[in-house]
């Protein structure tokens, strides 16, 4: 119910503030989903969800918890709701043998990089999004800056 | 009037309705009481001996009934606990830490107690009340064993030869050329087998042994957790964890499938045998080894013949971490010399319900399985909700036998030491 709410009030604030800075309403759509949009709307958050089932789910659980001893949690934790850029690295390049919150894990986080861009943005802007976390969405140049560098 | 009379013929049947959940209550208190929230077989009953911090993997139990365990967190800086019921009221409350290492393997044989980290294997000796005589300084019998984090653990079991059997997992879980990542292909003769993914013998009374001093006594496990030496036919049985995520090929494996796929196996090991990972996994459907998509499988090729074939399977991915052939006499006769594994309970079976946080059991004859496992022991997870969203209340880990032939399971989730006993 809250999430519902709060997504609403989000999108109603998002079409409030693109309705106040475009003026002329006819030529909003296409472009927008793919290029600046860090918006948390219900159609990212059914596109990452598409993505985190298909890759994520089976180590991290439908519920974020992760395995003890195993694989982390995503819930809450400093990585998950911290910097962007670093949290795009996780996704890009994998990551093992980082203790998180004081505890250790067994299992290798593998690198998704062949995840598209969007893929990218629509998981962690999900992730960001679900399990009691809340932070800023992630875009696509976002997560395409992190890739791009060297 | 009438309201009144409603209500008053309400309260009745609301003071009977209470009465009678009260009564409900009262006997599913008392019979959670005797079976500690488990359900068993007819006659069993179950009681919790010792709550520990630390989460408590392998067992050994002493002749008069201490309790060694080994912890997978330091608890006070130290990895292995004593526990006592010195006042013998049937709960175990002294506990004495020592052995500064974590780690799961943990055996006692003829006066000795073995126990490892996750590089190396120490050996106590033990005073005529089976008691460790200088816990700060062990025999370092095996050093320097590959540990990269993923299974990393070193169960061990000894012979009755002097030997000791020390379990080296994989630290992969399909020897891709990139673990775990979708796609990639295994390993052209995976170069992992050379010092681990298989069990290895070392001597009981030599010193800082290592792969040189050590044999590779058998190969192809993936990673064994549950092992155990049949008395019968002198012989060592090991549970493996089969390999996770088929699922890194979409094409071939949705995740019903994955959640299915393969089989966690029982193998017989004799010496310079081979279980075939990771080039196969064993399809408990069409009851073969198969060829492992890595290495060219599409779900029905079959692999190479030479690898062995298991002598139970059981449904996948429920993690077997416990291994205890039964010797005791408390049992029922059934139970003579059959197999007890602990489940710990499964996690790649997502998004499909996990599955497994109980204790099955295997009837055997003469050192072979002679019927169809079972589960033994079940409602470790607290409910079935909390099983299927793989969220339990405790997760079976180490199996021992006591001296009155009662059955200890440690869950190494909550910390929770289980005795279960028959009464005729
Ligand atoms: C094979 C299992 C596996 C898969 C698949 C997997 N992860 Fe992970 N993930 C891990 C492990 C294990 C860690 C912790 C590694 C460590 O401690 O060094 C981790 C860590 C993370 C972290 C940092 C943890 C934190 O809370 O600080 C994030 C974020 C994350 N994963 C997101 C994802 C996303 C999103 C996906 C899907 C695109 C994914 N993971 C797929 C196993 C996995």
């Amino acid at each position: 119910m809250k999430r519902t709410t709060l997504t609403l009030l989000i999108i109603s604030i998002f079409i409030s503030v693109t309705a106040q800075t475009k003026k002329p309403v006819a030529k909003k759509p296409a472009a927008k989903a793919s290029t600046a949009s860090a918006a948390v709307t219900p159609t990212v958050m059914a596109r990452g969800k598409v993505v985190y089932n298909m890759y994520c789910i089976s180590c991290h659980q439908p519920d974020g918890g992760g395995v003890p001893s195993m694989n982390a949690p995503i819930v809450k934790t400093k990585q998950v709701l911290g910097s962007k850029p670093a949290l795009i690295n996780i996704i890009l390049k994998g990551m093992s043998g980082v203790d998180i919150e004081g505890e250790s894990y067994s299992n290798v986080m593998p690198a998704h990089a062949f995840l598209t861009n969007q893929q990218i943005a629509d998981v962690l802007t999900y992730v960001r999004n679900n399990f009691g976390n809340k932070a800023s969405g992630v875009t696509v140049a976002e997560v395409a800056a992190v890739r791009n560098k060297k | 009037m009438k309201l009144r009379i409603k209500s008053l013929e309400y309260k009745t049947k609301l003071s009977r309705v209470l009465a009678g959940t009260a009564l409900f209550t009262l006997i599913a208190l008392q019979s959670n009481a005797q079976t500690a929230g488990l359900t068993m077989p007819a006659g069993f009953k179950a009681s919790i001996v010792a709550d520990t911090t630390g989460r408590p993997r392998h067992i050994a139990i002493t002749k008069k009934g201490d309790i060694y365990v080994k912890l997978f967190r330091k608890v006070k800086e130290k990895g292995l606990l004593m526990l006592q019921d010195k006042d013998g009221d049937g709960k175990y409350e002294t506990k004495t830490a020592f052995g500064d290492y974590i780690g799961t393997g943990l055996y006692l044989k003829d006066n000795y107690l073995y126990a490892s980290s996750d590089e190396a294997v120490f050996r106590y000796k033990l005073d005529a009340n089976e008691h460790v005589i200088n816990p700060n300084k062990p025999d370092t019998l095996v050093k320097g064993l590959v540990s990269r984090k993923q299974h990393e653990t070193k169960s061990l079991v000894l012979d009755n030869n002097g030997n000791i059997y020390v379990n080296i997992g994989a630290p992969s879980n399909s020897c891709q050329i990139k673990d775990r990542q979708m796609g990639s292909l295994g390993q052209p003769d995976c170069p992992i087998l050379e010092t681990a993914g298989g069990i290895w013998q070392f001597k009981i009374d030599k010193f800082n042994q290592s792969y040189p001093e050590g044999v590779r006594y058998a190969t192809g496990l993936r990673n064994v957790m549950g092992l155990d030496w049949n008395q019968q036919n002198n012989t060592l049985f090991v549970m493996q964890h089969g390999r996770d995520q088929l699922t890194m090929f979409p094409e071939l494996f949705d995740s019903k499938l994955n959640a299915e796929l393969p089989a966690e196996c029982m193998y017989m090991i004799k010496y310079g045998d081979n279980a075939g990972w990771p080039y196969i996994y064993f399809d408990p459907f069409q009851k073969k080894k198969i060829l492992a998509p890595e290495y060219g499988g599409d779900g029905k090729k079959e692999g190479d013949s030479k690898f062995i074939d298991p002598v139970v399977a059981f449904p996948a991915h429920m993690a077997p971490n416990g291994l205890l052939f039964y010797t005791g006499n408390m049992f029922p006769e059934k139970y003579k010399n059959g197999a007890f594994v602990a489940f710990h309970g499964s996690w790649n079976r997502s998004p499909e319900p996990q599955k497994g946080f109980m204790v099955a059991f295997v009837p055997f004859k003469n050192g072979k399985p002679s019927g169809e496992w079972e589960v033994f022991a079940d409602g470790f997870a607290g409910s079935p909700e909390k099983a299927a969203a793989g969220r339990p209340d405790h997760k079976p880990c180490g199996l021992a036998m006591g001296p009155d032939g009662s059955l200890y399971v440690t869950d190494d989730a909550k910390g929770a030491i289980y005795k279960i006993s028959f009464n005729k």
